[in-house]
């Protein structure tokens, strides 16, 4: 197993560890204890609250690197069970690159590596003698560009299910496939076609697929970047109803541009800069009154 | 700016691209004049090539025949290969030779020639392997005592290159093989209407024999396919499974990169490295050291399938590479195991570059010779091979064994022979575009 990632019991990182981020030592922290602020040319950063009331995701002191490039520099954020919180931020800030931490995603990444504590639940998900096939079972994620399987819409939608085996019988697996493309809203549209390949609906009803396929799993958390960058607002609305309608069950991390929408779907708002997390709060007081200049200036459109 | 030299400028602007259309689209039309000419240039090659080979190669498939009367005999009939075989005693008591009753026919047909010398000549426009045949036919008739039967048996290589053009009865007597009384009674059975062109089944039913008129490529071509089977059996899985390994779970740290290179590197040189020396390599390990037998499909197999494995590899290791990651990354996120992300997404979706690459490999491994010559499959054998490890020859080794043989009539035979290799090569290769479109159409 090529396994890049390089973590610290309980969040330490040597400052060796850290190219490009010269001279922090940070001392050993007790996981809910302090919160990992930090003093940049920004001033002292994360402003707002990091901590959430019941939290199921814990990420602590997160660094990312690919290779030279510290693409997340010491982010803390904590997320609860069943909320929506945006992340938003110029191009290039590492919104990707964090909810790919999430889930390991990054594991399969050429020189990519990641230090500091994240928990789901309670359970470290870097712990060594962790099989992220099980963490990923728990954390679905929903791709910027739709990519379905070049298979049938049904094989798309059963694949998850079947290697989790999770439905006993071909009755089951139907309810399963039926019942996903239902919430995702798709199931109108494709009942007809469940035997056509995934890659010949359109892009919203791809990425509608792709949503299905990820919910089919019964997934505790839906990770989504930037679902709704292909999209026309009609498909835009559907999945962001989507999204209203999953938030009662799953913890959501959305990854998006458009202010609109982090408004619209969100319950909390983070604010990524250059790899830093500038600012968390609730979705109203971030685009009411941002307590940083840098969201500021980014949500009235001054960056970014 | 006023907009007076806006408009001066814009219509400078015009007409310079106006003037370098103009040579762009000269540039264009050299261009694909010369591609043209390439192009015309290799077909013209192509064309020359099979237009020779079918000259040389298309009488091989027609075998001149002489149609001989024989009586059924009384008694059973001698079989040379099994002399005291299924016969029945009681038909053993006079056993009849078949090449007598050969003889008696040609005698009703020249009754006027007696001497013991001209009998021997008239014999001679036949094939020796007329007696064989004329017991074959009589079995298979299986017809009464008595009755009389036609039967067209092979004429002798002279009298068919004869018939074919290919000798000319014009030179001096004793430079040609057939004197002028032989031709004279070839002239008298075609004359006859006993002396005809036929389908030269021999080509493809005999192994190979001294005598080009029986000389046939079933052994060669036996001989390949047990080959090809081995190659098969082997390039195909070792092959696809190194490139699923090297592209999808070799590590890729820091460490182990360099070596990940120096395999690549190593596989691209194998596959560059001549034919003749993974024969030696053949050789000294299968044969030497591992004893297995010489001139056996078997090692062949085993010599051709470390030539194509290096091919498969790096056919397969491409076809791989070019899956789209988005489905790597959309199998991992829903919680494939690295394997099954392999097995259900990236194999299917690489297969027909896989296929593709196996039977280019694969026709590339029908056509090699150099390292069979060096692994003692270039022996002459006439028995067709029924297993790995009977002795067999290959179609090229076939191809050069003929062309290496002093008589003429071999010639024609090695080009119909390089000519059913060829045909195969297309198939083969036809498959590996057919497998592409119908696989890429599908997904
Ligand atoms: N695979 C990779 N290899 C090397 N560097 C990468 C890789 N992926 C991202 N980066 C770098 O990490 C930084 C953060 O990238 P990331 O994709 O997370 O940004 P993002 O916030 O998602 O941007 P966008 O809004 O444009 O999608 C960027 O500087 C980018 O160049
Ligand atoms: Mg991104």
């Amino acid at each position: 197993m090529n396994d890049p990632n390089v973590i610290e019991p309980g969040g330490v990182e040597a400052s060796a560890d850290g190219p490009g981020d010269p001279g922090r030592r940070s001392d050993t922290v007790s996981p809910r204890s302090a919160v990992a602020e930090q003093i940049t040319e920004f001033g002292r950063i994360p402003v707002g609250n990091v901590r959430c009331e019941d939290p199921f995701i814990i990420a602590e002191n997160v660094n990312a690197y690919y290779g030279d490039i510290h693409a997340i520099r010491n982010v803390t954020l904590e997320i609860a069970k069943s909320e929506v919180i945006a992340l938003i931020g110029p191009s290039g800030c590492g919104k990707t690159t964090f909810i790919r931490c999430l889930n390991r995603m990054n594991d399969s990444v050429e020189h990519a590596r990641v230090t500091g504590r994240i928990t789901l639940d309670g359970q470290d998900i870097y712990e060594r003698g962790l099989d992220p096939v099980v963490l990923r079972a728990r954390i679905g994620m929903v791709f910027q560009k739709p990519n379905p399987f070049p298979k049938s819409v049904y094989d798309n939608v059963a694949y998850g299910p079947r290697i989790h085996g999770l439905a006993a019988d071909r009755a089951e697996l139907d309810d399963i496939v039926h019942g996903s493309l239902e919430r995702a809203g798709l199931l109108k549209e494709v009942k007809d076609r469940l035997d056509e390949p995934g890659t010949e609906l359109s892009g919203g009803q791809q990425q509608r697929l792709c949503i299905a396929r990820t919910i089919a799993v019964n997934p505790e958390v839906i990770l989504m970047d930037e679902p709704c960058s292909a999209l026309d607002p009609i498909a835009t609305a559907r999945i962001e109803d989507l999204i209203d309608e999953l938030a009662e069950d799953y913890a959501i991390v959305i990854v998006t541009h458009s202010m609109q929408q982090a408004a619209r779907v969100s319950r909390r708002v983070a604010y990524f800069h250059l790899g830093m997390l500038v600012e968390v709060d609730e979705t109203d007081r971030i685009f009411t009154n941002p307590q940083h200049k840098l969201t500021e200036d980014y949500i009235t459109g001054r960056i970014g | 700016m006023s907009s007076v030299d806006r408009q001066q400028r814009s219509r400078t602007a015009r007409r310079r691209v106006r003037a370098s259309l103009a040579r762009r689209r000269r540039r264009e039309r050299l261009f694909r004049a010369a591609g043209l000419l390439a192009t015309a240039a290799g077909l013209a090659f192509l064309g020359m090539f099979f237009a020779s080979l079918i000259a040389k190669g298309a009488s091989a498939f027609v075998q001149t025949h002489v149609l001989l009367d024989v009586e059924t005999p009384v008694a059973a009939l001698i079989d040379p290969v099994d002399p005291v075989g299924q016969a029945d005693p009681i038909d053993l008591i006079d056993p009849v030779d078949p090449d007598a009753l050969v003889n008696d026919s040609l005698r009703e047909l020249f009754p006027l020639v007696t001497s013991r010398n001209d009998r021997r000549q008239l014999a001679r426009l036949l094939s020796i392997d007329a007696g064989e045949s004329v017991r074959r036919a009589l079995v298979a008739a299986g017809a009464e005592a008595g009755t009389r039967l036609s039967i067209w048996v092979p004429a002798a290589a002279t009298v068919d290159m004869l018939s074919k053009g290919q000798l000319d009865p014009d030179v001096e007597e004793r430079l040609r093989p057939l004197s002028d009384v032989q031709i004279a009674w070839v002239a008298q059975l075609k004359g006859e209407g006993r002396l005809k062109k036929r389908f030269n089944s021999a080509l493809f039913t005999n192994g190979d024999s001294r005598e080009p008129e029986l000389a046939g490529i079933r052994g060669a071509l036996m001989g390949s396919f047990y080959m090809l089977l081995v190659t098969m059996a082997l390039a195909f899985p070792i092959g696809v499974a190194a490139a699923v390994y090297l592209e999808e779970f070799a590590p890729r740290n820091r460490w182990s990169a360099p070596f990940g290179r120096l395999i690549e590197v190593n596989i691209n040189n194998l596959a560059a490295v001549p034919s003749i020396v993974f024969g030696l390599l053949g050789l000294a390990v299968f044969i030497d050291w591992l004893a297995l037998p010489r001139s056996a499909p078997l090692v062949g197999g085993l010599v051709l399938s470390l030539l194509t494995l290096p091919v498969i590899i790096i056919a397969s290791r491409a076809a791989i590479q070019s899956v789209s990651p988005s489905i790597r990354e959309a199998a991992l996120a829903l919680g494939a195991s690295r394997m099954q992300m392999v097995f259900h997404h990236i194999l299917p979706q690489a297969l027909p570059g896989v296929l593709t690459g196996t039977i280019i490999g694969m026709s590339r491994a029908l056509g090699e010779t150099a390292p069979l010559l060096m692994i003692g499959m270039v022996a002459f054998i006439v028995d067709i091979p029924g297993g790995f490890t009977d002795p067999a020859t290959a179609l090229p080794v076939q191809i050069y064994l003929w062309a290496d043989t002093p008589e003429p009539a071999f010639a024609e035979r090695t080009s119909a022979a390089i000519l059913v290799l060829l045909g195969f090569l297309l198939v083969m290769n036809l498959a590996a575009v057919v497998i592409r479109q119908r696989m890429e159409n599908k997904v």
